[in-house]
């Protein structure tokens, strides 16, 4: 039984080796793009909405507001990233119900690449927004000896990261397989169905997982501001 | 016993007890999660969806230990080193 789509070779090139999961990832991507594209291209300042431009409209004010609720701050810095990871990674599962595709968050090497993408990610927001010596400052709170540990959770929750999504995604293909096999009528397609929800949760938890990591990175300074700026009205006022 | 058997044996015993001891504690954690979330929204309804939220986020951390268990125990059913290791010493 094939659990990993990267051990599926579609074609190969000599050390180039095309696999499912590079291929469906693919495919999901270029839905993705020349979805929008085919809905943004002529964009008119009417009242009227096309279809199209609606659905698009809701999904990205959706992504806004949840990264707003969860950053309490201006979402327009991180929805590009966080967007992005939601959406490629709940389409790709929703496509999972298509006969014969295989979603590429079922191997484990795409959910290290997406993992290691929000892990790069998190310095490269929390930089941006506090500086390199702020951004460091985060590692030895709240004192000195919490150095190594807060540089093991940076590691350790990266690794979470990818095995949660990846074990999800796989147990659910697993699950179908192995169904199909013991009653292949009818019940296949309750687990599917199934799939479908826990795809899109585990798309919307690992976002919002992303989301709170940078988050945390970045926050710091702006309570502390906040408390300073608060002083110094006391101040003023007293 | 010849050390195949005692791989499979050993393989099989194991990957079952990894998922099955593996599962209990986030078991009980998630209901225990789920209840409080339930009784936080009965006091507080109009903060549903917040604790929603949180609730899905932690939910997703506490069950992380279970999915470590459950890719444990299909790497040693479906992709086991030590049987490949056997198999390629029997074959070659």
């Amino acid at each position: 039984m094939d659990i990993n789509p990267d051990s599926v070779v579609i074609a190969a090139w000599g050390p180039l080796v095309l696999n499912a999961t590079l291929l469906y990832s693919w495919i999901t991507m270029a839905l993705l793009v020349a979805g929008s594209w085919l809905v943004t291209r002529r964009l008119s300042p009417r009242t009227q909405l096309s279809r199209g431009r609606n659905l698009l409209e809701i999904i990205v004010s959706t992504i806004r507001r949840q990264i707003r609720d969860v950053s309490q701050g201006d979402p327009d810095p991180y929805l590009p990233f966080v967007g992005t990871l939601f959406l490629f990674i709940a389409f790709s599962n929703v496509l999972g119900v298509v006969p014969y595709f295989m979603p590429p968050a079922a191997s484990l090497s795409t959910t290290a690449a997406l993992a290691i993408c929000v892990f790069f990610a998190v310095p490269i927001y929390g930089i941006a927004e506090k500086g390199f010596k702020g951004y460091l400052q985060n590692y030895i709170q709240p004192s000195v000896v919490m150095l190594p540990f807060n540089i093991i959770g940076e590691v350790s929750r990266t690794l979470a990261l990818a095995v949660r999504l990846f074990g999800n995604m796989m147990s659910g293909t697993l699950i179908a397989a192995v169904l199909l096999s013991v009653v292949p009528l009818f019940f296949p397609v309750i687990m599917n169905a199934f799939g479908l929800l826990i795809g899109l949760i585990q798309a919307y938890i690992f976002a919002i997982l992303a989301m709170v990591y940078i988050a945390s990175s970045a926050r710091v300074r702006r309570q502390e501001e906040a408390e300073h700026s608060q002083e110094e009205g006391e101040k003023e006022h007293g | 016993m010849d050390s195949m058997t005692l791989i499979g044996l050993a393989s099989i015993a194991i990957s079952g007890i990894t998922i099955a001891v593996g599962s209990i504690g986030p078991a009980l954690a998630e209901g225990r999660a789920l209840a409080q979330a339930l009784s936080a929204i009965a006091q507080q309804p109009d903060e549903a969806n917040t604790i929603t939220r949180t609730l899905f986020v932690g939910l997703a951390m506490v069950e992380s230990t279970a999915i470590y268990c459950f890719v444990i125990s299909i790497i040693l059913i479906f992709a086991n080193p030590f049987w490949n290791h056997v198999i390629a010493q029997a074959g070659g």
